[in-house]
């Protein structure tokens, strides 16, 4: 029995009770743990639109990185010692002396650039898409629990090192705490557990680094998975494929995700290993992009390197805060940059999801929002002075606006009607 | 009887003190773990340890020149001891205009250090070398023009380009906000500072 995809193309079913009719381990398994009815519900039977494109590779992707950091990482906690005295020693004893301890460390620090990377990809596909909007709302919050876990994960990995950008960069995003009216020293003080950055700072963050926000961050992503294959994919369309169903009851437009999606995202993923191996091997740092000068210092509290900005995935939001005069200003513009994300799905008043079916306006909104990340991503790395501070002035305007004046101009987009079926093109 | 009455009330039992039940065993529930968190969320205040390393520390002033700043570290934060020349205390007069706080009024400095030169005594100025934008340690800039020609000598961060005078205060266009803290201090002799300690006792 196969089922008819509307190119013809046969989609093969697994075969009726298949786990009934298996003997032996198998079958004494599978009344002991649902593995046949996960994998089916899941995967062989899970209906994923057949139109995807290249930017639905960022997701599994993602979870390929995760998987990678998590190995690399419990590699390199066996020869990490946190401690102000022993940590930025033991860092170094993992790249001289520790046989391929170049190569877990290279992996691991790449990887976390590579995450961001690949999320913000995968970020960028919802803009583009509306993958954020009813019924995917919940599983765009989640997804967006998962970034601010991976965030905070990467600053207090960052920390680790106790590299001189390390202590400082700890520095000035600890002292953002210190901006809260009232309890604001008190929290930094609890936070630091000294009265600098210190021996009980890094040893708190190493404690979240690799045992609290790696479980937070596992967790969030199987909720993301779950509410994923509850309401089912987007698709670059923006349409349903449930509500086309044929005679079978099955999406017209769907494809079982295994085998066809896990073999297209395995190609990908290999494309993906290709460019990631080129800066492992090649440009480890890219040029002080992935890891700054700056760190290869060990943390010295009384000199400041010259220039503190954070590594490259957080310099748009910082680029906010420094752009603006007052600190508890910049402070709650630079949280409000981030958590802005989290209102998507009620700002968005279009009655179509795909960017391909808005008009001009969500299309330019979604550029200029676009280029104002790039050139915040740009000015954060820059010194804070003359040109650099009013060109951050005008594309935080710029990035404020994208989310503020959404419900406007969403609502008065003309839109194009959006075809029933996916659009598709046989290879 | 009183079986009887047993089997009667089965069909429709009254929810209200089972409701009253369940809330009242999650409000206990809910303190006691509100209660079971305290001591995981104290942990992370500073040691005792940590607060024994915090104590007072003392600067023999005889070593230090007219014009020249020392650092000594106190609760692992640079403090800048400057023994300002006559021409510097002069030169932190006649740009209130310029500051945001001239008045430290807004600042964080005990009671003694808030006059216009931000000290006990004009000649040594006591603060602490932390910028008060994000944390950065300024650099000296004590000459007069040596930023630029109406400069009248202070401090640069070097970080995010906030800017103070001799006294600490901070000028208009930087991104701090306020002037540099200025921690208790005390002169035990005239020869001697201690940081961290003062008239009211040893710092909290």
């Amino acid at each position: 029995m196969t089922v008819k995809t509307a190119t013809g193309a046969p989609a093969p079913l697994p075969p009726e009770g298949s786990a009934a009719a298996k003997r032996g381990f198998w079958a004494w398994l599978n009344k002991r743990l649902p593995v046949d009815t996960f994998i089916s519900t899941q995967m062989t039977e899970y209906y994923a639109p057949k139109n995807f494109n290249i930017w639905y590779y960022f997701g599994s992707i993602a979870l390929v990185v995760l998987a990678l950091q998590l190995l690399t990482g419990i590699f390199l906690t066996m020869f990490y010692k946190p401690g102000d005295l022993t940590a930025f020693d033991s860092v170094e004893y993992i790249m001289r002396e520790v046989d391929y301890g170049w190569l877990i460390r290279y992996l691991h620090s790449t990887g976390a650039s590579a995450f961001f990377v690949v999320v913000y990809l995968h970020m960028f596909r919802a803009l583009l898409y509306g993958s954020y909007k009813a019924p995917r709302e919940l599983l765009w919050l989640l997804g967006m629990l998962v970034y601010l876990a991976l965030m905070a994960e990467a600053f207090m990995g960052y920390v680790l090192p106790w590299g001189n950008m390390s202590f400082w960069g700890a520095q000035v995003i600890v002292n953002l705490f210190g901006t809260i009216p009232g309890i604001g020293p008190e929290l930094v003080l609890w936070i630091r557990g000294d009265y600098a950055i210190a021996d009980a700072t890094l040893n708190r963050f190493f404690s979240l680094h690799v045992a609290a926000l790696p479980l937070a961050l596992l967790l969030l992503v199987v909720l993301h998975l779950v509410a994923l294959h509850e309401v089912g994919s987007n698709n670059p369309d923006g349409n349903e494929i449930e509500k086309k169903l044929g005679a079978d009851g099955r999406p017209l437009d769907g494809i079982p995700f295994h085998p066809y999606y896990t073999v297209k995202d395995i190609a990908g993923i290999g494309v993906f290993f290709v460019l990631f191996a080129l800066v492992v091997f090649f440009v480890p740092t890219l040029g002080g992009l992935f890891l700054e000068q700056a760190n290869f210092e060990p943390a010295n509290p009384v000199s400041t390197p010259l220039e503190i900005h954070p590594v490259w995935y957080f310099t748009p939001y910082y680029a906010i805060l420094r752009a603006v005069p007052d600190q508890r200003i910049g402070a709650l513009l630079l949280l409000l940059a981030v958590a802005a994300f989290l209102f998507l799905p009620w700002l968005d008043r279009s009655p179509v999801r795909s960017m391909r079916y808005r008009g001009w306006m969500s299309r330019t909104a979604l550029a200029l929002f676009t280029l104002s990340f790039l050139v915040l991503g740009f000015l954060g790395l820059q010194p804070a002075e003359g040109l650099y501070v009013v060109l951050a002035r005008i594309f935080a305007v710029v990035y404020f606006a994208f989310f503020l004046l959404m419900p406007v101009y969403t609502w008065l987009d003309p839109v194009k009607p959006v075809p029933e079926r996916v659009t598709y093109h046989a290879h | 009887m009183a079986d009887h009455a047993v089997v009667a009330d089965e069909g429709a039992e009254d929810q209200s003190r089972r409701k009253f039940l369940t809330r009242a065993v999650i409000a206990t529930g809910a303190l006691g773990a509100a209660f079971a968190a305290v001591p995981f969320i104290e942990s992370w205040s500073p040691s005792e340890r940590t607060r024994a390393q915090g104590a007072p520390t003392t600067l023999d002033l005889a070593k230090v020149e007219p014009g020249q700043m020392v650092t000594p570290v106190w609760r692992k934060q640079p403090i800048f001891v400057v023994r300002r020349t006559p021409d510097m205390v002069a030169r932190v007069a006649g740009h209130d205009g310029e500051l945001k706080d001239p008045k430290s009024e807004y600042s964080d400095q005990p009671k003694y250090a808030q006059n216009p030169l931000r000290a006990r005594t004009p000649e040594f100025l006591v603060l602490i070398g932390i910028c008060t934008h994000l944390g950065c340690v300024p650099k000296q800039r004590f000459d007069a023009g040596e930023l630029y020609p109406s400069w009248p000598g202070g401090f640069f961060c070097p970080c995010h380009g906030s800017r103070f005078d001799l006294a600490g205060r901070v000028f208009d266009g930087s991104p701090a906000s306020v002037n540099l803290r200025i921690p208790p201090y005390s002169y035990p002799s005239p020869r001697t500072l201690i940081v961290g300690e003062d008239e009211k006792g040893v710092a909290t």
